[in-house]
């Protein structure tokens, strides 16, 4: 690749990160107006400095002699001239403008009840340590189904009107039915009956002493969820790329290569395969993005402790401060899946450099 | 896709009589008229308001057994499990007259091959004074007669619990000591003491007799008692921990699972369909602002916003279709839409329109959508699914209204409970196997009307 391709693709990624990045920023000032019509939001900001400011009025030695009642006046009118300084007591636009400064450096607040587990309240903290976790999970989980459902398309395709290519279509309607429901079955037959697999959870307790068990018992609490978004996308992914790859393999460059009497290895890769790419990766980065949707209540049903659990313990303590920090976190996420997709499709779509 | 797509149009009418040629179009047609006649016949039988409320009420379900199995589950467990037992017409024997004491006798036969679950008697009695004292004794087939308790009503309506009593479990305890010549091993569950065969520890079958002594505070004092053994199936759909009826939640909750998928689908779809059109025909700012929307949507976090709101603002489930509609007004759905519209805007009768002067909103709603309308019509079933598990998702976190019996908060009471721990499969499975049902059906209607409206599908 020339130095010139690279420099359009450098301006290229340039251009999108900054209009996701305006988009995201919408979204989240978007989720911040949405919040605040309850009040949330601003109800965050006042618990957080209401405490700091309480922190400091039980350390400082000037106030020591004041009773309770007096106290709680000087904390309130504390509290007040904080919230002045801080621009809190201007009329709602404005202060939603400083809301969407926080949310954007991450600045989340402090949890009402939850802690992480470095025992830490702060929203940040909570939201963070969790979301290597739901990585870890859903890229295994999406890149499985990608090459799976690759391999197989291409294989259909060349196979066409055989009995597996019949089934898988007649399969296809089961895609409709999302992973986790599928999850909540495969619990039910691999742990209430069978008792072979963990019904859920990231690594036993207590963990193996080496770091190979870990691995290995990490890998073991993953067969499930995994197994649960394949069963679930499988079938259709399978049929739509074979559907690719029928239409790309009637090209007449194919039937041309293959009067050549080119390796069908080499027909697949170079004249089926590349030029059916972009679709497909425009296929995977909405897999992707819906995997990331999916992940709240995937790591809901098998206690996977990701961004989704994390949600879910907020909805039950009703920690208003991490569901918002949550919701801040999945705009940034998808802003960034949608940039490094875009960044794979420059890379592979030729249209763009040009 | 070329223009070739757009010339054949098919009716309303022309469509269901080419579904009905596929095997599978008649398979799903079959299952909705199956669950919507079930539906109709359960909103006729009682109004939906009044179900809600007997769902909701705790009092009403005392009389069924807790956790039960269905009837056609039990018949898979080769066991003949015992049902409920209602102990009715009992032998009247007038011990004393003063002070007033009757004796009244049960008369068991129990056959069934499992214990059954609990032991309550209903207690109704009108008094002037003193409620009446009860003694209640227990004959099992060996021929032994125990004092179970002793207990004085303590309000006129009164519930004694057989099987919660710790007392009488220590009478057991004692029973099966004095029985065996040594302290049991095993644990004597109070079941285990009534109904239990000393040696094998198994249900002993037999004729059981159950005998209350009452003793009244005044002679014109009355009681009605109804004691009733707790089995373990009921009905064609289970019980769950409130001792519900799961049929009647099923009931109830597929319409209403049902009217939130094909609402929040209908009209997402008709509004990017609108949405679309409008922007691909006007072209311009107005495009390029309903573009930009979209792309903000994508990025919007859809799922975590639908629980914040719900659950900061406690909205009923038709509530939270309004939002939802809001939340996706602009889909992704509009670009593929949009790409259609540009192609029909040149098609020839669209140009014949604009020379004879045809209006905006005339061509558009008239000339356009009903062109463009068929290729969407799979997309719009095939996405009712992905709706009716949005509400299943929103009541596993629990943050849709409680009291509606819905599908999906069937699912997340089970779940709540413990359903897969404890071995309660049918209470998961029932209204999964129904949300499961529906949604392949769409999925099957969705395939076949795009075969029919998509004819290339049908070569490959």
């Amino acid at each position: 690749m020339k130095i010139e391709g690279i420099k359009k693709i450098l301006i290229y990624f340039l251009k999108r990160a900054i209009a996701i990045f305006i988009t995201v920023a919408i979204a989240i000032y978007l989720t911040i107006v949405i919040a605040n019509a309850g009040g949330y939001v601003d109800k965050i900001i006042e618990d957080e400095i209401r405490m700091n400011v309480a922190m400091a009025i039980r350390n400082d030695p000037s106030v020591r002699g004041f009773t309770d009642e007096q106290k709680q006046k000087i904390i309130e009118n504390r509290v007040r001239n904080e919230m002045r300084r801080r621009g809190l007591d201007q009329p709602f636009i404005i202060r939603s403008i400083y809301h969407l400064k926080r949310a954007l450096l991450l600045d989340l607040g402090t949890a009402s009840s939850m802690t992480s587990d470095s025992g830490s309240m702060l929203v940040k903290n909570i939201i963070l340590e969790r979301i290597p976790l739901s990585i870890l999970l859903f890229t295994t989980i999406t890149i499985i189904n990608f090459f799976s459902a690759l391999y197989l398309g291409l294989k259909l395709s060349r196979r066409y009107g055989s009995f597996l290519d019949k089934l898988i279509v007649y399969l296809s309607p089961l895609s409709t039915i999302p992973g986790w429901f599928y999850g909540i079955f495969l619990i039910m037959i691999f742990y209430s009956w069978l008792h072979i697999l963990p019904p859920g959870g990231f690594i036993d307790f207590p963990p193996p002493p080496t770091l190979l068990g870990k691995i290995l018992n990490v890998a073991k609490h993953m067969i499930l969820p995994v197994l649960s978004w394949f069963i679930s996308s499988i079938f259709l992914s399978a049929y739509s790329e074979r559907n690719f790859f029928l239409i790309y393999s009637t090209e007449d460059y194919v039937e041309v290569a293959k009067a050549k009497g080119l390796p069908d290895k080499v027909i697949e890769r170079r004249y089926i395969l590349r030029p059916a790419l972009p679709p497909i990766i425009t296929s995977f980065a909405l897999a992707l993005i819906s995997s990331w949707m999916g992940a709240i209540v995937t790591e809901a049903v098998f206690n996977w402790p990701g961004l989704g659990m994390v949600l879910s313990r907020a909805i039950g303590t009703f920690d208003a401060p991490v569901i918002v920090g949550v919701t801040v976190i999945y705009a940034y996420l998808l802003g960034a899946t949608v940039l490094i997709l875009d960044f794979i499709y420059a890379l592979i779509d030729p249209r763009v450099r040009i | 896709m070329d223009n070739m797509e757009f010339t054949s149009s098919y009716s309303i009418k022309g469509i269901f009589r080419e579904i009905l040629r596929y095997k599978t179009g008649v398979f799903s047609l079959l299952i909705f008229a199956i669950l919507i006649l079930m539906s109709i016949y359960a909103y006729l039988s009682m109004p939906y308001e009044k179900a809600k409320e007997l769902w909701n009420d705790s009092q009403a379900w005392l009389k069924y057994p807790r956790n039960a199995i269905p009837t056609w589950l039990a018949f898979f467990s080769g066991k003949n499990l015992p049902k409920n037992i209602y102990l009715k017409e009992p032998k009247e024997e007038i011990i004393s007259d003063n002070p007033k004491v009757i004796r009244y006798t049960y008369n068991i036969d129990y056959t069934y091959d499992d214990f059954p679950s609990e032991f309550n008697i209903f207690l109704n009695s009108s008094f002037k004074e003193n409620p009446p004292n009860l003694k209640i004794y227990w004959i099992n087939p060996y021929g032994d007669r125990i004092l179970l308790a002793e207990k004085t009503q303590r309000a006129d309506k009164d519930i004694f619990y057989i099987g919660n009593e710790f007392s009488i479990e220590q009478k057991f305890t004692d029973y099966y000591k004095e029985k065996l010549g040594f302290y049991p091993t095993f644990p004597i569950t109070i079941m285990k003491g009534l109904f239990g065969d000393i040696e094998t520890q198994q249900v002993k079958k037999g004729t059981y007799r159950l005998e209350i002594e009452v003793q009244f505070g005044d002679k014109s004092d009355t009681i009605q008692i109804e004691p009733i053994i707790y089995g373990k199936v009921y009905g064609v759909a289970g019980t769950d921990h409130l001792r519900r009826p799961l049929e009647l939640g099923i009931l109830y909750g597929t319409p209403i699972d049902l009217a939130f998928g094909l609402g929040a689908s209908l009209s997402i779809t008709i509004i990017q369909l609108i949405l679309a059109t409008i922007s691909g025909w006007y072209g311009g700012w107005v495009d390029n602002i309903i573009q930009r929307l979209t792309e903000i949507y994508m990025l919007l976090p859809f799922l975590p916003l639908m629980i914040m709101i719900s659950l900061f603002y406690k909205l009923t489930i038709w509530q939270l279709l309004i939002v939802l509609i809001i939340l996706s007004i602009f889909g992704s759905g509009i670009k593929t839409q949009r790409a259609m519209v540009l192609q029909v805007k040149t098609l020839p009768y669209i140009e014949a329109a604009k020379t004879y002067g045809a209006s905006n909103m005339r061509i558009v709603f008239l000339y356009i959508i009903p062109k463009i309308l068929p290729p969407v019509i799979p997309g719009l079933i095939i996405s009712i699914p992905a709706y009716i598990f949005l509400e299943a998702i929103l009541s596993l976190f629990g943050v849709l209204d409680p009291t509606e019996p819905t599908l999906g908060r069937i699912i997340e009471e089970a779940f709540q409970n413990g359903a897969l721990y404890k071995g309660f499969y049918y209470w998961v499975i029932e209204p999964s196997l129904i949300i499961v049902l529906l949604a392949v059906s769409f999925a099957l209607l969705g395939f076949v009307i795009d075969r029919i409206v998509n004819p290339r599908l049908k070569e490959v």
